[in-house]
């Protein structure tokens, strides 16, 4: 700051949000600035509260289903998946074989669609005119007609269900998927020409607001935010749930940096899932064999009074788990959301502080939040 | 009545005006015929601002729409051509707001010191053989004088709306409008001294060969300077959307709104205007006698394509490195520029100061090479600070997998319970 006996400058409270352009939802920062440069800053949420936990305590066990569509409204796939493995560690019930390909599948392509709009959205925070955005979602539009062909839905999908999926595959789903999977392959082709090595994506992100491994470790940060400062920790390889460790596919993780990961890496990492989860898709495809899709569990689910239940994947966006408590009853006792957005915002000051205006708007773009799954 | 401009008249060279002049003041009195052949230029200015702005307004979105495998506008009209129209209607019609707390008079003057330079940079530039509506002989200078007074105009908006996004705008907006007029400046004074005159109907008649390849580093540094100016990707620091809103103009709405939008889009048809007069040779062509008007426009909508695609692909710069662009690569190529001309013509031109088309051939080759060098120079010096994408992992880089861990049972003290 400027100070002398003819100028004086102070720094400027700015409110970005609730409604701006690039706040991904209803998401308010109370930001001060001097000049560019962020001095303090100061999460604000809960505009979209809608109460899904209370609301679950109201429901029985498979109309939750329906409310998990909308906590993170870009991959409701895996939630369905999160919740379902917390009800049937609950049950005690597993889902057959076939239920666990097709909900490894799914999930693989709502991760595709989920990461394609982060990186979209963060070529559209970086000032493109919504090109790559629009490119991004031409893939997405066909991985929710996949959606549509499973279970007639195509963001509010509710396939899944406690001890499998809903529907198995219609016949013709599997040349659509292979239709799909080969077109993709252009498509991604074509995006990482036009966005992975153009410069201004570089000197944009490149060395800017780094997350070192240990501040992401102490705020318990997840997913693609915690692999990219430099930690290859991903539930579907620690603890492989449904299909997934009858599966190959790797972790990718940039080379480690002390200084931790940067935008360019979290970037980076979510470019580099969407080629593992085309993998495991088709291995799945590949694998899958005939059979049942739902375990026989009864229409209502009465779990043991006491039993108690964590049920968590790794969701697009980091750790996605269900804490449920049942009294015996139709309806959970407790039903607890562990939100990887949520908790992603824990390191916001330390990402955002001392950068400029520009960076922030990247910077939460490549933290990739979700308000749905923020305020729950 | 007879009213006959005379030769010592300084509006004497612009011939439409003294075409209309002697036409009118045949049967008209004297002072009545300056105002009717004024009227006349206005009302061809006016007009080709918004004509201008309506037809790049409805090319940038249908393009835009083609870049996004969109369909763009395409309901009114064939091909969506009269969509500017309804957008104008649309705009008309909306609630004209003004902030309570904003200075109104500085307020509701910014769109028409928004719309005005625009006019009259479009004023001296010739659309055809002997067309400038005003034949300055001091039209490059009177260009980079009327463009400057955007800043100020950006400016007002910002400060007058009272609104800390648009203060951020202007703020800017102003820093990228002083950094780049230095770079534009220096750039345009080769194609100054190559035509040995400051009027844009001289510097056509100069470009034997056209000026974008015997000065192609001067040509880069005024599209980019034009670039920033203008407020367009990857220089649209004053309006920056994803970051700002709208920036200086996000409390403006209505006919303000539309009027401030006209500006923007009718700049870009005056600036392709002017890049084409000064560097791809105006309105020469085959035929240009006759078709020199069709020429001028088809390059101007070439140019103008040229922005609506860069918009349309790159991402955005941050300020600091929009400033240092300007200030650390642009002005020192500029300079270069300039002294490697001024030497080339010392050098070059004949007794009287004539350069042949051979000559001009002489100095491409040299520019050329210059520019390629410069490239070069200075993109080894940017580079080191990028690294490559490898498809895949990165070699050497092994995903790291931690083993899983078993959570240790939690010891409590005795007598307490969890």
């Amino acid at each position: 700051m400027i100070n002398g006996p003819n100028i004086r400058t102070e720094p400027m409270t700015v409110n970005i949000g609730p409604q701006h352009p690039s706040t991904h939802g209803v998401f308010r920062l109370r930001v001060t600035f001097d000049g560019e440069e962020i001095l303090q800053v100061e999460p604000i949420f809960g505009y979209l509260h809608r109460g899904t936990e209370k609301l679950a305590e109201e429901r029985n066990y498979t109309q939750v289903v329906t409310l998990t569509d909308r906590l993170d409204y870009v991959s409701s796939m895996i939630n369905n998946q999160a919740y379902c493995l917390a009800v049937e560690k609950l049950l005690g019930v597993e889902a057959p074989m076939r239920g666990k390909y097709l909900r490894t599948l799914a999930a693989e392509l709502q991760r595709i669609a989920a990461h394609l709009m982060g990186i979209g959205f963060i070529l559209q925070d970086l000032g493109t005119l919504g090109t790559p955005l629009m490119y991004c979602f031409r893939s997405r539009e066909r991985i929710l007609d996949l959606f549509e062909m499973l279970c007639g839905a195509r963001i509010t999908v509710s396939y899944m269900r406690p001890g499998g999926v809903f529907f198995d595959a219609p016949p013709d789903f599997w040349p659509a998927l292979e239709q799909f999977l080969r077109d993709f392959d252009e498509e991604y082709k074509e995006l990482g020409q036009l966005i992975l090595e153009n410069e201004i994506v570089m000197v944009r992100t490149r060395g800017v607001s780094y997350l070192p491994l240990e501040a992401a470790i102490n705020g318990s940060v997840s997913g693609p935010v915690l692999r990219a400062s430099g930690l290859g920790w991903d539930w579907r390889k620690v603890e492989p749930y449904d299909a997934y460790d009858l599966v190959e596919f790797d972790v990718p993780v940039p080379p480690y940096n002390p200084a931790g990961g940067d935008n360019y890496d979290r970037f980076w990492v979510r470019v580099q899932e969407i080629r593992q989860s085309v993998r495991i898709i088709r291995q799945c495809a590949a694998q899958i064999e005939p059979g049942p899709v739902r375990a026989a569990v009864p229409l209502v689910l009465r779990p043991e009074p006491g039993a108690e239940a964590y049920g968590r994947v790794e969701a697009s966006k980091g750790e996605l788990a269900f804490y449920l408590v049942s009294d015996g009853g139709i309806s959970p006792y407790r039903c607890k959301i562990r939100s990887p957005s949520l908790l992603n915002l824990t390191v916001t000051e330390h990402l955002l502080v001392g950068w400029k205006l520009a960076d922030m708007i990247v910077t939460l773009g490549s933290v990739d939040i979700n308000m749905g799954e923020v305020d729950r | 009545m007879n009213c006959v401009l005379g030769p010592d008249n300084i509006l004497y060279d612009t011939v439409l005006f003294r075409e209309v002049y002697n036409f009118v003041g045949q049967v008209l009195p004297c002072w009545l015929s300056w105002f009717v052949a004024g009227f006349v230029i206005i009302f061809l200015l006016v007009n080709a601002v918004l004509l201008g702005a309506a037809a790049f307004s409805w090319m940038e979105r249908r393009l835009i729409g083609k870049f996004q495998n969109r369909l763009g506008p395409n309901r009114w009209g064939p091909f969506g051509l009269f969509q500017p129209i309804a957008d104008m209607v649309k705009l008309l019609f909306k609630e004209d707001l003004t902030p309570g707390t904003a200075d109104k008079l500085v307020f509701l003057a910014v769109p028409v010191a928004m719309v005005a330079p625009v006019m009259l940079m479009l004023a001296v530039v010739p659309f055809a053989k002997d067309t400038a509506l005003a034949n300055l002989n001091v039209g490059v200078l009177y260009i980079l004088a009327v463009t400057s007074v955007t800043s100020i105009a950006i400016f007002m908006a910002g400060w007058s709306s009272n609104n800390r996004f648009a203060l951020f705008g202007a703020a800017r907006g102003v820093a990228v409008l002083i950094s780049y007029e230095v770079p534009v400046v220096v750039s345009l004074l080769g194609v100054v001294m190559l035509a040995g005159s400051m009027s844009l109907a001289d510097v056509v008649s100069a470009q034997t060969l056209p000026f974008i390849i015997v000065q192609p580093m001067a040509f880069f540094v005024f599209v980019a300077g034009t670039a920033a100016e203008l407020n367009r990707t990857p220089f649209d620091m004053a309006e920056a959307e994803s970051e700002l809103i709208a920036g200086y103009h996000t409390e403006y709405s209505g006919i303000k709104f539309a009027m401030i939008q006209a500006a923007e889009f009718g700049g870009v048809m005056a600036a392709s205007g002017v890049i084409v007069t000064l560097f791809l040779g105006g309105w020469e062509g085959p035929a240009a006698h006759w078709l020199g008007w069709l020429w001028f426009l088809l390059k101007t909508m070439a140019v103008a394509v040229g922005f609506i695609w860069v918009r349309a692909t790159f991402p955005r710069l941050r300020i600091d490195q929009l400033l240092a662009l300007a200030w650390k690569f642009l002005l020192p190529v500029s300079l270069i520029n300039l002294l490697a001309t001024a030497l080339e013509i010392y050098f070059l031109r004949d007794a009287s100061g004539v350069l042949t088309r051979g000559d001009l051939g002489i100095m491409t080759g040299i520019n050329l090479a210059l520019m390629a060098g410069c490239v070069f120079l200075f993109g080894s010096l940017v580079r080191e600070k990028v690294r490559p994408v490898a498809p895949g992992l990165p070699p050497g880089v092994t995903p790291v997998i931690l083993p899983a861990r078993e959570s240790p049972a939690r010891d409590l003290p005795a007598g307490e319970t969890d």
